[in-house]
């Protein structure tokens, strides 16, 4: 035995293991800084469909009052991610697609179905008078607020309107003193409160909620605007967080499962190369996972398959190699040359046929929708790291196992 | 040890002769289209007591919405019911009538496609396989040989056949992680595939004398059929896993991946290399008749 190898590969295989465990485990759950960043995979942004969310497409539709243009497109996006604020989601896609398409992603709320009522209302706030006149809209608003009443207690919006908003508004309650004007909000009658006398401050409160989160709402609702634009939605993808976690919890199961197959069945049926490819795969996955890491790829159900499959995808690059190392041993040559030639020829074969794969996963990338692009990025991420893993980290590892000199019984290496 | 080459003619027949039921279906009652193509909402409910279908759709059926409805138990307590695209206010009603007459519910998931939107996923769908096919083609076209390219896709065809047709025979509903399942199975179906063409080119360079091109294919699937199967068997590991515990979202996208990289190691041995074999063959034949033509 060579007993500087032996050392270095000891080395490598705590440094490798400690590697592990800060990965996944939470070890550093006591050190404050430390658990900010550890686990590594608790940092991973999941996907809707694994914490709940939903994926909206909007169309906007020309109508006689509002053509869909650029800049209607440009007004209804703002408008739409400041509802979304309003949400408080945390890092919310909103993106425009096409000449009349908008994309809202959030994850990770609570009721992603409520989320899309708010955030597709209409929002056009009218006041009407009697005979049918719109004297002031939404757009004459400056703010809107939630609040309570502080004699009666009771919930309400309060409506503070722009100079010119406030100057139609003193006009119309002053030409309308006795009568009634009518608060409508998206054609849906809030109120319709009698005029005392007119009012000049450019003020005016809605009451009448059931709580402050349906005031907070509506305020909401008014301080974005109304929407420019007609707007259907096109698609919706709305998964509640329950089955999201549930989800998340059988695929990391199955997951489980499937790569303890795969190690024991490498390790029965390659021996020596086979305990090297597995230790390989856990460096791989390592790998993998800090490129997720540093790329902020979102995980997705069918991106954790991709990532499954991928394993399988780096393992086969070893089985390759082996199967080639092995026939170069029954060649008689020795257990160092046999692992280079057995690398060299291995190679191409490897190389063409993950090609072939990545071509597929790019055009599925560029092609596919939603979940299904994760899909796509973690089986790409998956075939070049496990290129680079097989012939970098496997043949470097098999050679040092060959060169501290254990064994030189081949029968080790499965021949 | 069998010769695989000899014996083509028989793996042939048995990859037409499990493809033909398929096909028929296909003719016969098509796929079985699911409303990422044809528009439409699906709804996952999960009721807090269990419920009989009936008493489901009895509840469905009140809430007054016109068009087809279907409904389905996926578990003894969850149900999806599958309607025309609803917007989000006649949704709404739906699940609040299905409440009101049933009981409290969790909405698990809704999807909502527009009948414009799932015109286009087909289109993306067919677009994105031809794309992939025809790139694939190219590739080997120059890392080994056009004929290669045209066994190998032919190879592809079988599998992309067996699946789809397998999904038309029981009716399985078929959406866009269905489209990218073929795709993957593509690509996985290739890449067996290429590990066998590479040992043949590889052979080629070195070839025994007086051996016959049928004799060298048969050694180079010999030589790699310890990793076709041990490749198929670890991917297999992580498909059977995924299937069975990885939640019913992700059951068809897997089933689907089941059965075509189990037929993609099949025909990639028993097709795509039998099949260059008589390209090639039919090649040296033209030659030897224009050859004597002339």
């Amino acid at each position: 035995m060579k007993w500087s190898k032996v050392l270095s590969l000891l080395l490598i295989i705590v440094l490798v293991a400690a590697a592990a465990v800060v990965s996944v485990a939470p070890v550093f759950e006591q050190n404050k800084t430390l658990s900010k960043y550890l686990p590594l995979i608790k940092d991973i942004n999941l996907g809707l469909d694994l914490q709940g969310g939903v994926h909206v497409v909007f169309e906007a539709h020309d109508t006689p009052e509002a053509k869909v243009t650029p800049e209607s497109m440009q007004q209804l996006k703002a408008i739409i991610e400041n509802r979304v604020n309003g949400l408080g989601v945390s890092e919310p896609i909103i993106q425009l697609q096409g000449d009349r398409r908008l994309i809202v992603e959030l994850a990770g709320i609570k009721d992603p179905e409520e989320a899309v009522r708010t955030i597709a209302k209409t929002a056009y706030l009218q006041f009407i008078t009697e005979d049918g006149k719109t004297v002031v809209t939404g757009a004459d608003l400056k703010d809107a607020r939630e609040g309570k009443d502080p004699n009666t207690g009771q919930t309400e919006v309060n409506l503070t309107f722009t100079p010119a908003g406030t100057k139609k508004f003193a006009d119309a309650t002053a030409a309308n003193v006795q009568k009634r004007i009518a608060i409508v909000l998206d054609n849906q009658l809030l109120q319709n409160p009698v005029v005392n006398e007119p009012i000049p401050n450019g003020k005016a409160v809605i009451n009448g909620y059931a709580s402050l989160d349906e005031a907070h709402k509506i305020a909401m609702l008014l301080r974005s605007g109304a929407l420019p634009v007609k707007v259907t939605v096109e698609e919706k993808r709305s998964v509640g967080p329950a089955l999201g976690a549930d989800s998340l919890a059988k695929s990391q199961h199955a997951g489980l499962v499937g790569i303890v197959a795969i190690l024991v069945f490498m390790l029965v049926y390659y021996r020596l190369p086979g305990l090297v490819a597995n230790f390989a795969l856990i460096i791989y996955s390592i790998i993998v996972l800090g490129v997720y890491l540093g790329m902020h790829v979102t995980m997705t159900l069918p991106g954790i398959a991709g990532f499954l499959l991928s394993l399988g995808i780096a393992v086969d690059a070893n089985v390759i190699i082996f199967e080639r190392v092995k026939e170069e041993l029954r060649t008689g040559k020795t257990l160092r040359s046999a692992i280079d030639a057995g690398f060299k020829r291995g190679f191409t074969a490897v190389f063409d046929a993950n090609a072939t794969t990545l071509i597929t996963a790019i055009v599925l990338y560029f092609l596919g929708t939603g979940p299904i692009r994760g899909f796509a990025v973690t089986l790409t991420i998956g075939i070049l790291a496990s290129m680079f893993t097989a012939i970098t980290m496997t043949r470097w590892l098999l050679q040092l196992v060959a060169g501290a000199n254990i064994t030189k019984n081949p029968k080790y290496f499965g021949a | 040890m069998f010769h695989f080459i000899k014996l083509r003619k028989i793996w042939y027949i048995i990859s037409i002769a499990v493809i033909i039921p398929g096909i028929i279906s296909l003719f016969m009652q098509g796929l079985n289209l699911g409303i990422d193509f044809t528009g439409g909402t699906i709804m996952e409910v999960r009721f807090d007591k269990a419920m009989e279908a009936q008493d489901v759709r009895k509840a469905v059926d009140s809430v007054g919405l016109e068009g087809s409805k279907s409904i389905q138990q996926s578990g003894d307590r969850n149900y999806l019911i599958r309607t025309r695209a609803l917007d989000q206010e006649e949704s709404d009603k739906l699940f609040k009538g299905m409440q009101d007459k049933l009981g409290k519910a969790t909405l698990l998931r809704t999807d909502l496609v527009g009948p414009v939107m799932g015109k286009e996923l087909a289109y993306k769908a067919l677009l994105a396989l031809f794309i992939a096919s025809v790139l694939m083609v190219i590739y080997i076209t120059i890392r080994f040989e056009f004929k290669q390219g045209i066994a190998a896709i032919i190879a592809l065809l079988h599998d992309t056949l067996l699946v789809t047709g397998i999904f038309s025979l029981l009716q399985i509903e078929v959406d866009t992680a269905f489209v990218a399942a073929i795709l993957t199975i593509i690509g996985y179906s290739i890449n067996d595939t290429i590990v066998i063409f590479d040992r043949i080119r590889e052979n080629l360079r070195m070839r025994k004398k007086g051996e016959s091109l049928e004799e060298l294919v048969n050694r180079s699937i010999w030589q790699t059929l310890a990793r076709s199967i041990n490749t198929v068997l670890t991917v297999m590991f992580v498909l059977l896993a995924m299937y069975f515990l990885g939640g019913s979202t992700i059951k068809t996208f897997m089933l689907a991946m089941l059965i075509g990289v189990a037929s993609g190691a099949y025909s990639s041995i028993f097709n795509a290399s039998p099949l260059w074999v008589d390209l090639k063959l039919l090649e040296t034949r033209k030659r030897v008749q224009s050859a004597k033509a002339s």
